[in-house]
This record gives C-alpha cells, sequence and structure tokens, in this order.
C-alpha cells in the first residue's frame, strides 16, 4: 500500500512539472489563439543560456536576468516576425509556424552554446523526506512547491491585473477586444514574455532533474495530453490535467507496463486524453465552441 | 474563443483558379512522359537513390494525408504511424504469403492501414478541430511502441530493423535504383490518378462540405461521419502504399523508427507549404521538403568546405530550414500550388 501511494505521490509531484510546462501553452493560446509546439524549444534555450552562463561563473541571479531579458526579446521579436504577419490565419498554419520556430530557436540555442550535456545544480539536495509512511524525493518536493507558486502567481496575475483582464477579453472576443482600444501587438509580446519567464522556470526544474540537453524539448509530448485533457484555454485544467496525467502516468509505468512488457509512457498520456475527449470534447475546463452555419 | 466552425478555421475554404481541364490533363500526361522515359535517360544512381525516390514517395505520402486534412478537414498527425502499417502489413504479406504477387501485397498493406486509419479515425465522430490531433498522435506512439514491442510483426528479428525481402514482379528483379524508381512510379501514378477521380466523385465532394462547414453539410443531408471515416480510410491507405515504398523501394529494411513523430511533421510541412487541399500540391511540398536539406547541404559544403563540424552544419541547417518553413507560410498562405497557378497565368494572358 505505501509502495502504490508513493508511486501516487512521485506521480503526482511530477504532474505539478508537466502543469508548468502545459501553463506557457495556455497563456500564449488564450492570448494569440496559436498551439505554440516552440515552447519546448524555449525550454531549452532558457535552460542553456542559464546554464552557460552560470559556467562563466555568473551568480545565479544576474544569470537568471540575463535570460529573462533574452527570453523577452525572442517575445518581442516573434510577435513582430510571427505573428502580425499571420494574424487571421488557420490554426494548422500557426501550429506549423511555431515547428518552424522551434527549429530556429533550437538551432540557434546549440549554434551558439554547443550541443553537450550540462549539469545544473540548483543547490537543492536531492535527499528522501519521510512524510508518514512513504518517501518523497526533497528536490521534487522543492521544484513541485515552486511550480505550484509559479501557478498560483500568475493565475492571481491574470485574474487581478489588467493585463489579465485584457488577456481574458482578447481570448473571448479578438475584435471587440481591438475596437474598445486594447493593444493586441503589446499584449502578445507581453504574453510571450511570460510564456518565455515559465519557459525558464521550467527549464531549470527540469533541467536539474534530467541535465540540460536538447532532450528538454521533448517536455511538449509529455504537456500535450495534459493540456487536451486539461482544454486549451483554462489554466486550472492545465494543473488538473497535469496531476491527473502525472498520476496515471506513474501508476500505468508501475502497474500496466510489466504485463505489456515495456514502458508505456510513450503513448499512455495521450490514450488517457482520448479517453477524457470522448466524454467531454473541449477537455475537462475548455470552452465549448458554439457551432454555427 | 468561439468560432463558427472548427473545422472551417482549421482549413479555410478556398478556390483556386486552375488552366483548364483538358490542359490539366495534358501537363499530367507530359509530366509522366517526362518521368518515364526523360529521366532513365539522364538520372544516375544518386539521382534516384536521394532525390527521385524519396521525393516521390514522400509526395504520396502528402497526397495521403492532403486526401483526409486538405480536402476532408480532419487534422492529422499519424502519417507516420499509418506508414508504418503499411510497410509492416506489406512485410508481413510478402514474408507469410509468398505466392502473393508484390503489386497485391502492396495494395493489401496498404487497405491494411486504412483499416488503422479507420480505427484511429473514429474519435474524429465525436472530437473535432485542432483536438483531434490527440487521437491521432496516440495512435502514432501507440502503433509505433506496438510493432518495436511485439516481435511477431519483424518475424522475431534480433534487430529492430529488418532487411526487406527481394522485390520482383513477374520474375523481372527490381532491386537496382532504376528498378525500385519504376516501381515507385508506377505506383504513385496508378494511387494518385485513383485520387484523382476520387475527389471529383461525390465522396470528394462530401469531404469539402464537410470541411467547409460541418454543420452546414449535416444540415443538407451530406453523410457526416461516413465522409469523415471515408477520408480517413482512403488517406491512411495512401500513406500505407507510401510507408510500404519507403520502406522496400527506398530504405532497403523495415524500421519502426523511420515512421515517427518527426514523419508526420514532414507530411504536415508537405501539404501545408505545397497547398492544402491539392493533389499537385503534395508532389511540390515534396519536392521543397526532399530537396531544401540536400540544396542546403551541398551549399554548405560549398561555401565552409569541410572545415565546421557537423553538428555545426546541422545547425545551421536546422535554422535555414524553420526559416524557409516561415516565410513560406507568411508569403504563400495557400501553398506553393498557388505561387504556380499564379505563375500560370501571368504567361497566358
Amino acid at each position: 500500500m505505501s509502495f502504490f501511494l508513493e508511486t501516487l505521490a512521485g506521480g503526482l509531484l511530477a504532474g505539478v512539472m508537466y502543469a508548468l510546462v502545459a501553463i506557457g501553452f495556455v497563456l500564449i493560446y488564450k492570448a494569440s489563439g496559436v498551439f505554440n509546439y516552440a515552447q519546448g524549444a524555449m525550454v531549452l534555450c532558457a535552460a542553456l543560456t542559464f546554464v552557460t552562463l552560470t559556467e562563466r561563473d555568473l551568480p545565479f541571479w544576474l544569470a537568471g536576468l540575463v535570460t529573462l531579458a533574452i527570453m523577452v526579446t525572442l517575445a518581442v521579436a516573434v510577435e513582430r516576425v510571427l505573428l502580425r504577419p499571420l494574424v487571421n490565419r488557420s490554426q494548422m498554419t500557426l501550429f506549423m509556424a511555431t515547428l518552424g520556430l522551434s527549429y530556429v530557436i533550437e538551432g540557434i540555442a546549440q549554434l551558439l552554446m554547443g550541443a553537450s550535456v550540462h549539469e545544473l545544480d540548483l543547490g537543492i539536495p536531492d535527499l528522501p523526506v519521510a512524510l508518514g509512511p512513504i518517501q518523497l524525493s526533497r528536490f521534487d518536493l522543492v521544484a513541485a512547491a515552486s511550480a505550484g507558486a509559479l501557478v498560483i502567481a500568475l493565475s492571481l496575475f491574470f485574474e487581478r491585473t489588467r493585463i489579465g483582464v485584457a488577456l481574458r477579453a482578447v481570448a473571448d472576443d479578438p475584435q471587440a477586444a481591438l475596437s474598445i482600444g486594447i493593444r493586441l501587438p503589446v499584449l502578445w509580446a507581453t504574453v510571450w514574455a511570460v510564456a518565455g519567464f515559465v519557459a525558464l522556470v521550467a527549464g531549470l526544474l527540469w533541467g536539474a532533474r534530467q541535465g540540460v540537453q536538447f532532450s528538454l524539448t521533448f517536455v511538449v509530448l509529455k504537456a500535450l495530453p495534459v493540456l487536451i485533457i486539461g482544454g486549451f484555454t483554462s489554466i486550472a485544467g492545465a494543473i488538473v490535467g497535469g496531476l491527473i496525467v502525472g498520476a496515471a502516468d506513474a501508476l500505468a509505468e508501475i502497474y500496466l507496463g510489466p504485463l505489456l512488457g515495456g514502458s508505456v509512457s510513450t503513448w499512455f498520456a495521450y490514450l488517457l486524453a482520448v479517453a477524457f475527449l470522448l466524454v467531454r470534447p473541449a477537455g475537462l475546463f475548455g470552452e465549448r465552441a458554439i457551432e454555427r452555419v | 474563443m468561439t468560432s463558427a466552425s472548427s473545422a472551417a478555421d482549421l482549413v479555410p475554404g478556398r478556390r483556386l483558379a486552375w488552366p483548364a481541364l483538358p490542359l490539366r490533363y495534358a501537363g499530367f500526361a507530359v509530366l509522366l512522359a517526362l518521368a518515364v522515359v526523360g529521366v532513365p535517360l539522364v538520372a544516375t544512381d544518386y539521382w534516384y537513390n536521394a532525390i527521385l525516390i524519396p521525393f516521390l514517395i514522400m509526395a504520396l505520402a502528402g497526397l495521403g494525408l492532403n486526401l483526409t486534412m486538405g480536402y476532408a478537414g480532419q487534422a492529422s498527425l499519424g502519417t507516420g504511424a499509418f506508414m508504418a502499417v503499411g510497410a509492416y502489413a506489406t512485410y508481413n504479406l510478402l514474408l507469410r504469403l509468398p505466392g502473393l504477387p508484390l503489386p497485391a501485397s502492396l495494395a493489401l498493406g496498404g487497405l491494411i492501414a486504412g483499416l488503422a486509419g479507420l480505427v484511429i479515425g473514429l474519435p474524429s465522430l465525436r472530437i473535432k478541430g485542432f483536438y483531434l490531433i490527440a487521437p491521432t498522435l496516440a495512435g502514432q506512439f501507440l502503433i509505433e511502441w506496438t510493432f518495436n514491442q511485439v516481435g511477431w510483426f519483424s518475424n522475431y528479428a534480433s534487430s529492430s530493423s529488418i532487411s526487406a525481402p527481394r522485390l520482383a514482379i513477374l520474375g523481372r528483379d527490381l532491386s537496382s535504383p532504376a528498378g525500385r524508381y519504376a516501381l515507385t512510379l508506377s505506383s504513385v501514378a496508378v494511387v494518385t490518378a485513383i485520387a484523382w477521380r476520387l475527389v471529383r466523385s461525390q465522396t470528394g465532394r462530401n469531404w469539402r462540405a464537410v470541411r467547409d462547414g460541418e454543420t452546414a453539410a449535416a444540415v443538407i443531408g451530406v453523410p457526416v461521419a461516413r465522409a469523415k471515416l471515408s477520408a480517413f480510410f482512403a488517406g491512411a491507405t495512401v500513406c500505407g502504399v507510401a510507408g510500404a515504398l519507403w520502406a522496400f523501394a527506398y530504405l532497403g529494411t523495415v524500421d519502426a523508427r523511420s515512421f515517427d513523430l518527426d514523419r508526420s511533421f514532414q507530411a504536415m510541412f508537405i501539404i501545408i507549404i505545397g497547398g492544402l487541399g491539392s493533389l499537385g500540391g503534395s508532389f511540390i511540398g515534396s519536392a521543397f521538403i526532399v530537396l531544401t536539406p540536400i540544396l542546403l547541404t551541398h551549399l554548405s559544403e560549398a561555401v565552409l568546405g569541410a572545415g565546421l563540424d557537423g553538428g555545426q552544419v546541422s545547425n545551421i541547417q536546422r535554422v535555414i530550414f524553420g526559416a524557409l518553413i516561415i516565410s513560406f507560410l507568411i508569403k504563400e498562405p495557400n501553398g506553393l500550388v498557388a505561387l504556380i497557378v499564379r505563375l500560370w497565368r501571368r504567361l497566358v494572358r
């Protein structure tokens, strides 16, 4: 029983980290209707920049600031070069454009900073912590806690501030939002910058866990079922979806994997997502499209 | 964001002013004649192996996806999986039914892939728009995993890639580059001709009706469910044939890893850059996707020499390729095929 609980708790903690990546998607999707495949490349780019700077003996806070500045620059550039010319184009075209963007970001990041694996030590010891009958990794707990704090901060930011209200207006009806004077380009750049910040946090946490390397971009494929289950437009959905996928993935790996004779983690979450979609075609918290002729 | 119709969001309806039909038949015939008679006169083994065969096969894969996504508006990221099913099905047919001639195995392998597409397409009856990438991705990962996991499919081969059996039709050996080109070209021509008829039939009109306005189509009595499922079946069948050719005529091995998610993205790029809802667009897109990396390799060798290490060159290529894709998406909303149609009209006037 305690083994089951341990697996479940570990899965839930991992789920918070998935949610962290998924939130980056949700922000951008709400603001610009783009499913941003380049989020994974942004995670890699942020982590790689940060680790390269700290290896040059920059203190953590300065490296973080410089990386953040680079991510904001990237956000402004994306708004200018990609979003503005592609306004009003089909969702699939935008998706493909972000795929192209991910090639560009990955290529430039590795061109400038190399493709080797970097160790990233955030100074959090990876010791087991006993919580009642179960043992958890301290690093996982700290990572999940900081991810959780970020999630709450973002929700408050988008619930309480003017930018948040503007974002919700744009998500609801871009034309109406434009006509009452919301500046869409500024909003887009802001949201992409915030998504860049989220990518930085996600890159640090994931990078400290599995090393800063190219495979960081694959967190996208983990975050996708999370998004689908939660709905593309809901931050709360991303959190709930993250927890569901994290827990289900961990349990399936332990209990279903041996039965099928191999790791099931590449596809299990997607099958789960399809099951959820069949019951709720726009995700748990997503807005259902109203169909008109 | 509320949208009038998610299918219409995904693939906006549009009209291309093509040249008149007889002219297009003539153009098609000229191209085919060139490919049959002209190419073998000048092509070297390098051209067959590195350019012509992959170009034709990826064009076929793009054409399959175009039926599902370009004509019927059902987004799919499962192209790689359908190709894998076609390849493994054909392999097992050749292995276990040695009496079956190669063309029959190819066609049957394609139809089996079509059945897989039908199953993966079932959720499309309930899930719409961009969310449809979920079931097709689930299929993509699950099928890739199954072929790696279950030994029966690869005849319990010790390595994960198995060499393809000898290719022959009516006793004529086709394993030379020219032979494999002939096999590929004839398969592509036959499938393209069938697809050409199909998209102009009632089925094709139903597909487009569902794409342009699903609710409206349902109201006027278009059988929406049948249209969606038939689009998945037809598209996956074509992709299956492409997958079998990829394994047998191009790689020479059957390997699930060559049908991964990147292959699905590649097919998606082909039809979006070439032109959604256009058979010719699949070929143009394939030419772009297959030729650009080769061109970039030659270009970087010529410009930079051999001094730079391979990793950096591939990073530079990645950047250029990504930037090209973005700029084409921005400059040519209806795909490269629209560019060619415009050129044609300018020439005629």
